[in-house]
C-alpha cells in the first residue's frame, strides 16, 4: 500500500479516521480486542482484525455475536489482568450498556472508542451525542475528540488514566465527521507508547491458584460503598488526567494541557459571547469566530475535552468573564433540557458570576451545521442579558416546523 | 478459606471477595410462599427440577424430589408445572 496505509509509527500520514484510530490502538497492542461491527465504527475493528490477522500485533481478537458479548468478553479479559479494547457506536453502545455499568462497578479499565451516532428510532446512522450521553451515569470516563489526531491520542490517554483509577473509559469521536474523514494524523510508535503506557498492573486478577470472587452479590451493607468508590475514583481521575496530558506532551509533543487538560478554549480570554460545544462541530465554530472577530465581535469557544468527570471548576473559570453563553449541543435529555446545558448551569450554581445562558439543540442525527447557523445563534445569544426562564433559554434552531404536527 | 467470604471484601478494587459468596447468601430468606411436596403424589418425573429457575429442586431418591429451602424463593413455578399436583405453596407464616 501507499504511505497512507503503511505500518504504525511512521511520520504524519493522511488517512481515514477509523484506520487512524485502529493504528493508534495497534501501537498499544492490547492483550485482547473484542468488538462487533456497527456503522460508523466498523472500520476501526475491521482494520484491527486485519492487523491482528497479518500477525503485526500480538493481540487476541475475540469475535463475538453481539456488542453485549464484546463488552462482556472485555470484562472477563480485564478481570483476568488483560489490557482490553473495544469499539462501538449507537445501538451497539446501548447493547453494551448493561455490562459497561458492571465494568465500572468491578473497576475494570476497559477502553472503548465510540463513534458517536444518534439512537433509533427513527433509525439513523448519522452523528450526534445521543449515544454517549445515555451512558453518562454509569461510572465510565468520557472524552470527546475534535479531530482524528485527538481521537487517536484520547485512546492512549484513556488507557493511561483508566488503568490508574481502575475505571472504564469511552473515547468519543463523531461518527462519519471524524470516522470517515481523511485527515493528516501522527500514529504513535510502539517505542513512544511503551514509554508512555507501562504494562498494566492490577491489584487483583482472576487466578485459579488464588481464587477470588469478582462481582459477587453485594448485600445492602456493601453496595452503596461500591458506588461511592466509583464516584471517588472519578474525582481522582481529574488529577490523574492532568498529569497524563503533561506526560503525553513530554513524550509525543502534543500539548493538551490547557485548563488542566479538561477543557480547550479558542479566543475565549476576552470573549463577551462564549460558545460551549463538544467534538467536531468546534472546527466550524473556530472559523466562525475568526470571521466575527474580524468584524470586531468578541466571540470565543470553550470545548470540554473531558465530559466525565465533569470539568466544573475549569468551566467556572473559563466562563467567569462571559457576558453571554451559548451552549451548542447534539443531544437532549428527553423530557427536560440538554444534559450538557443542565450540567453547566449546575456547575455555575456556586459561581460568583452566572452569565445568561441560551441552549441550542442542533446537528442532531447528522444534520449539517453551517457557519450561517452558528452566526445566527451567536446573534440570538447576544440578546440574552439576564438569567432567563427555561422556555426562553432553550431552542431547537434547526427544527422544521413544516413537518411536525404539533400535537399528540 | 475464611468462614465468611465477605470478611476481607475489597470494595475499592471492585468488590473482590473470597470464593463461595453464593454459599452464604441464602436467598431462600426472601421467600413469601414455601413449596411442600406430597411424597405420595410425587412420581419422581423431575419437572420441578427442569423448570425451577434457581435449581432449588433436587432429586432425593429415584422416586422423590425435594426443595432446597436455603435457595428457593417461592415463585411457585414447580407447583404450576408438577403433572400430579404434588406441590402445594403455603404461606411462610402459616
Amino acid at each position: 500500500m501507499a504511505t497512507a496505509d503503511s505500518t504504525p509509527g511512521e511520520d504524519t500520514q493522511v488517512m481515514k479516521g477509523t484506520s487512524a484510530v485502529a493504528k493508534g490502538v495497534a501501537a498499544i497492542d492490547p492483550d485482547v480486542i473484542s468488538a462487533y461491527p456497527i456503522t460508523p465504527q466498523t472500520g476501526v475493528v475491521e482494520k484491527l482484525s486485519e492487523i491482528v490477522a497479518d500477525g503485526d500485533i500480538d493481540s487476541e481478537f475475540i469475535k463475538v455475536d453481539s456488542e453485549f458479548n464484546a463488552a462482556s468478553t472485555c470484562i472477563g479479559a480485564s478481570a483476568a489482568g488483560a489490557r482490553a479494547f473495544s469499539a462501538t457506536s449507537s445501538q451497539g453502545l446501548k447493547l453494551m450498556s448493561e455490562p459497561l455499568f458492571t465494568a465500572a462497578g468491578h473497576r475494570l479499565p476497559i477502553v472503548m472508542a465510540v463513534a458517536n451516532r444518534s439512537l433509533s428510532g427513527p433509525l439513523s446512522i448519522w452523528a450526534d451525542h445521543t449515544d454517549c450521553f445515555a451512558e453518562r451515569d454509569g461510572g465510565m470516563m468520557q472524552f470527546h475528540a475534535e479531530d482524528v489526531q485527538e481521537a487517536i491520542d484520547h485512546v492512549l490517554l484513556s488507557f493511561k488514566v483508566a488503568e490508574q483509577v481502575n475505571l472504564p473509559a469511552l473515547s468519543n469521536f463523531d461518527g462519519f465527521i471524524l470516522t470517515h474523514v481523511q485527515e493528516p494524523a501522527n500514529i504513535p510508535t510502539e517505542a513512544e507508547v511503551s514509554e508512555f503506557l507501562p504494562p498494566r498492573d492490577p491489584a487483583y486478577t482472576l487466578d485459579p491458584s488464588d481464587p477470588a470472587t469478582m462481582g459477587a452479590y453485594a448485600r445492602p451493607e456493601h453496595w452503596t460503598e461500591a458506588r461511592y468508590e466509583v464516584q471517588a475514583a472519578l474525582e481522582d481521575a481529574r488529577d490523574v488526567w492532568t498529569d497524563a496530558v503533561e506526560e503525553f506532551d513530554d513524550v509525543f509533543g502534543r500539548d493538551y494541557t490547557e485548563y488542566d487538560g479538561m477543557i480547550d478554549t479558542y479566543r475565549a480570554d476576552d470573549a463577551e459571547t462564549v460558545i460551549v460545544a463538544l467534538g467536531s462541530i468546534c472546527g466550524t465554530i473556530r472559523g466562525v469566530i475568526d470571521e466575527m472577530r474580524a468584524d470586531g465581535e468578541l466571540v470565543g469557544l470553550v470545548r470540554p475535552r473531558v465530559h466525565r468527570p465533569f470539568p466544573a471548576e475549569q468551566l467556572r473559570d473559563a466562563l467567569s468573564g462571559a457576558h453571554q453563553v451559548a451552549v451548542l449541543t447534539k443531544e437532549n435529555s428527553q423530557g427536560f433540557e440538554s444534559a450538557l446545558a443542565s450540567e453547566i448551569k449546575s456547575a455555575l450554581y456556586h459561581a460568583e458570576h452566572q452569565p445568561p445562558m441560551k441552549t441550542y439543540i442542533l446537528g442532531m442525527a447528522g444534520r449539517d451545521v453551517t457557519s450561517e447557523d452558528i452566526k445566527a445563534i451567536v446573534a440570538d445569544a447576544e440578546t440574552a442579558t439576564d438569567v432567563m426562564d427555561f422556555s426562553e433559554s432553550e431552542s431547537w434552531p434547526q427544527l422544521r416546523e413544516d413537518i411536525i404536527s404539533g400535537g399528540i | 478459606m475464611s468462614s465468611d467470604p465477605y470478611e476481607n471484601l475489597s470494595i475499592s478494587t471492585g468488590a473482590v471477595a473470597q470464593p463461595n459468596t453464593s454459599l452464604v447468601n441464602k436467598t431462600g430468606s426472601w421467600r413469601q410462599f414455601r413449596p411442600v411436596i406430597d411424597a405420595d403424589a410425587c412420581i419422581g418425573c423431575g419437572q420441578c427440577d427442569t423448570y425451577c429457575p434457581d435449581q432449588a429442586a433436587k432429586q432425593v431418591d429415584d422416586q422423590l424430589y425435594g426443595i432446597d429451602l436455603d435457595y428457593c424463593k417461592g415463585c411457585g413455578i414447580c407447583a404450576e408445572e408438577c403433572p400430579t399436583d404434588a406441590i402445594e405453596m403455603i404461606r411462610e407464616d402459616s
